[in-house]
C-alpha cells in the first residue's frame, strides 16, 4: 500500500492542535525513537503516556530530555498546556486534560489494571481538543488504549496505530485497530515521518 | 454531530451538579471536570440510566439515589504511609518545630477513610507528641467518615501498610497497632482518643479552627483551579504564624493564585510553611 497516498489523504483539511501519544510494553524504545525526531520548532503540544512502574518515572524524562530538541516535562496538575513542549504522564496517576486544556492527575483506580491508563488520557483529550487532535497508539501488551483511539476518532479527531507486523508487542495495536479503524496503520518509521507534517495546516 | 453530542453531556454535568447543590447541598459544581464526568458515567452504568439528565431525575427524586451518586463523586482510593517519604519529611522536618509547642491542633482535611488520620497519629505517638494533640479529621462522605471512626482496614493491605510504615521512618512492629480478626485490622482506639471527625466541606465551608499542621493530600487534584485557590485560602487562614502544610507527591500550589503565601519546606516532599507576613 502508498503509505504517501494514505497519509496525505487523512491529513487533507485537518488543522492538528495536540497530540498524545500511547504506548505500553516496548514504548520507551519507540518513544526514544519518535520524540528525538522532532524538529526544535516543533509548535505543538505533545503529551506521551507510558505504562511504567513509579521509579522509572525521572529516568525516562532525562532520557528523553538529553535527545530531544524540545523541552520534555511531567505533566503536573493544574499545569496549562503549553505549545512545543513534550509532557510525560506521571506513573501512579491517571492523567487527564480538561476542558481549558490544562492537566488534572487522579489517584482513582486503575483501569485496564493500568495508573496512567491511556484511555483516561485520549477520552479526555478527544473532550478538550475535538478534531484539533491526534492520538497514536503504539506497542504494547494489553487492551489500554483501544477506547480512547475509539473516543478520539468520534469526535473527529485524527487516529494512528503502529502496524503489529513492526511492533514489539503488537496486543495493544491489534486490539485498537478492531476496535477504531484508524485513519492509518503505520510502521513506526513512518509515524516518525508523519509527525512534523501534523502541525502544517 | 458529535460535538453537539459531546457539549450536551457537558452542559447535563453541570445541570447535575447545580441540583445537586440545591437540593442536597453538595457543591461539586468546582470539581475538575475531566475525571468527574468519567465517575458520572461510571455511576450510571452502575444506576442503570442511559442519560446524565435520567440520573439527576432519579438523583432529585429518590435520597437513596444520592447517597449512592455521592460515593461516585468522591473519591477514597488512599492507603497508609502513602509515599512513605513525606512522614519522613514530616519526622524530619516538621515535628522538631512541632515539639516546641505546648498544645497542638492538627488537621486532617478531606480524610476519607481514615488511613492518613491513623498513619498522623501513629507517627505523632511515636514522636511523643500526641498526647498533646487535638486532631481535626474532615470529609464531606459520611459513610467515609463512618469507616475512619471504625478504624477497620483489610488485613490484605498490612504487608504494604507494614512496608510503608518502614518507609516513612517507624521503628516499632507495625502490628503492635492492630488488632487482627474475619480478614480486617482494628486499629488502637487510643490512636483515635483526640481526634475529632466531623463532616466539613471545603467547598462551602469555613475556617473552623486555628491550626499548626494541616495535611490535606490527593484532595485538591480533584478541584478545579477556582476550589484550588479557595481551599488554599482557607488553610492560609487557618494556619498560625509560619505554620506547616503538607499536600501529596504530585501536588503543586504553583499555578495557584497562593503560590507566593507559602514557602516551599521540602519540595520533593511537598511539606509547605506559611510564608510570615
Amino acid at each position: 500500500m502508498n503509505h504517501h497516498a494514505a497519509v496525505a489523504q487523512a491529513l487533507a483539511g485537518r488543522r492538528i492542535e495536540a497530540l498524545v501519544i500511547g504506548g505500553s510494553a516496548g514504548g520507551v524504545d519507540a518513544l526514544l525513537t519518535l520524540v528525538p525526531a522532532l524538529p526544535a520548532c516543533f509548535s505543538l503540544p505533545v503529551v506521551c503516556i507510558l505504562h511504567l512502574p513509579a521509579d522509572r518515572e525521572s529516568r525516562l524524562a532525562q532520557l528523553l530530555g538529553y535527545r530531544a530538541a524540545l523541552p520534555v516535562r511531567e505533566a503536573a496538575d493544574k499545569q496549562p498546556i503549553v505549545a512545543g513542549t513534550v509532557y510525560l504522564a506521571t506513573p501512579g496517576y491517571h492523567l487527564s486534560v480538561e476542558r481549558d486544556r490544562s492537566f488534572s492527575l487522579s489517584c482513582e483506580p486503575p483501569v485496564h489494571f493500568a495508573r496512567p491508563a491511556i484511555d483516561v488520557l485520549m477520552e479526555s483529550s478527544a473532550d478538550a481538543y475535538g478534531d484539533g487532535l491526534a492520538g497514536i497508539l503504539l506497542t504494547g501488551a494489553n487492551h489500554d488504549g483501544a477506547a480512547g483511539m475509539e473516543r478520539i476518532r468520534q469526535c473527529g479527531g485524527l487516529t494512528v496505530v503502529q502496524d503489529p507486523r513492526d511492533a514489539q508487542v503488537p496486543v495493544m495495536p491489534q486490539h485498537a485497530i478492531r476496535r477504531c479503524a484508524p485513519h492509518l496503520v503505520l510502521p513506526l518509521a513512518e509515524i516518525g515521518a508523519l509527525l512534523p507534517l501534523l502541525e502544517k495546516p | 454531530m458529535k460535538k453537539i453530542c459531546q457539549n450536551q453531556v457537558d452542559i447535563e454535568l453541570r445541570m447535575l451538579m447545580e441540583a445537586v447543590y440545591l437540593k442536597y447541598n453538595y457543591d461539586f459544581r468546582d470539581y475538575a471536570g475531566a475525571s468527574q464526568k468519567r465517575r458520572v458515567l461510571a455511576a450510571m452504568r452502575e444506576m442503570d440510566c442511559t442519560t446524565v439528565s435520567a440520573l439527576q431525575e432519579r438523583v432529585m427524586h429518590e435520597p437513596g439515589a444520592f447517597d449512592q451518586l455521592l460515593q461516585y463523586l468522591t473519591i477514597s482510593v488512599t492507603e497508609m504511609f502513602r509515599d512513605p517519604e513525606f512522614y519522613l519529611g514530616v519526622r524530619h522536618l516538621v515535628v522538631p518545630f512541632l515539639k516546641t509547642y505546648p498544645s497542638l491542633k492538627i488537621w486532617v482535611a478531606g480524610c476519607s477513610t481514615g488511613e492518613e488520620v491513623y498513619s498522623m497519629t501513629i507517627l505523632l505517638k511515636e514522636e511523643g507528641l500526641l498526647e498533646r494533640c487535638l486532631i481535626y479529621a474532615t470529609d464531606i462522605n459520611p459513610e467515609s467518615l463512618e469507616a475512619a471512626r471504625r478504624g477497620v482496614f483489610a488485613l490484605g493491605r498490612m504487608r504494604l501498610y507494614t512496608e510503608n510504615y518502614q518507609k516513612a521512618g517507624g521503628s516499632r512492629a507495625f502490628s503492635d497497632y492492630y488488632t487482627a480478626a474475619y480478614g480486617g485490622a482494628l486499629f488502637d482506639r487510643a490512636l483515635v482518643r483526640n481526634v475529632t471527625f466531623a463532616d466539613h466541606s471545603l467547598a462551602t465551608d469555613n475556617v473552623f479552627s486555628e491550626t499548626h499542621f494541616i495535611s490535606c493530600r490527593n484532595v485538591m487534584i480533584y478541584f478545579n483551579r477556582r476550589l484550588q485557590d479557595r481551599v488554599l485560602g482557607l488553610f492560609h487562614e487557618s494556619l498560625c504564624h509560619r505554620g506547616f502544610l503538607g499536600l501529596g507527591s504530585k501536588e503543586s500550589i504553583d499555578f495557584s493564585s497562593y503560590a507566593n503565601r507559602f514557602e516551599h519546606l521540602a519540595k520533593r516532599e511537598r511539606l509547605f510553611r506559611k510564608v510570615g507576613s
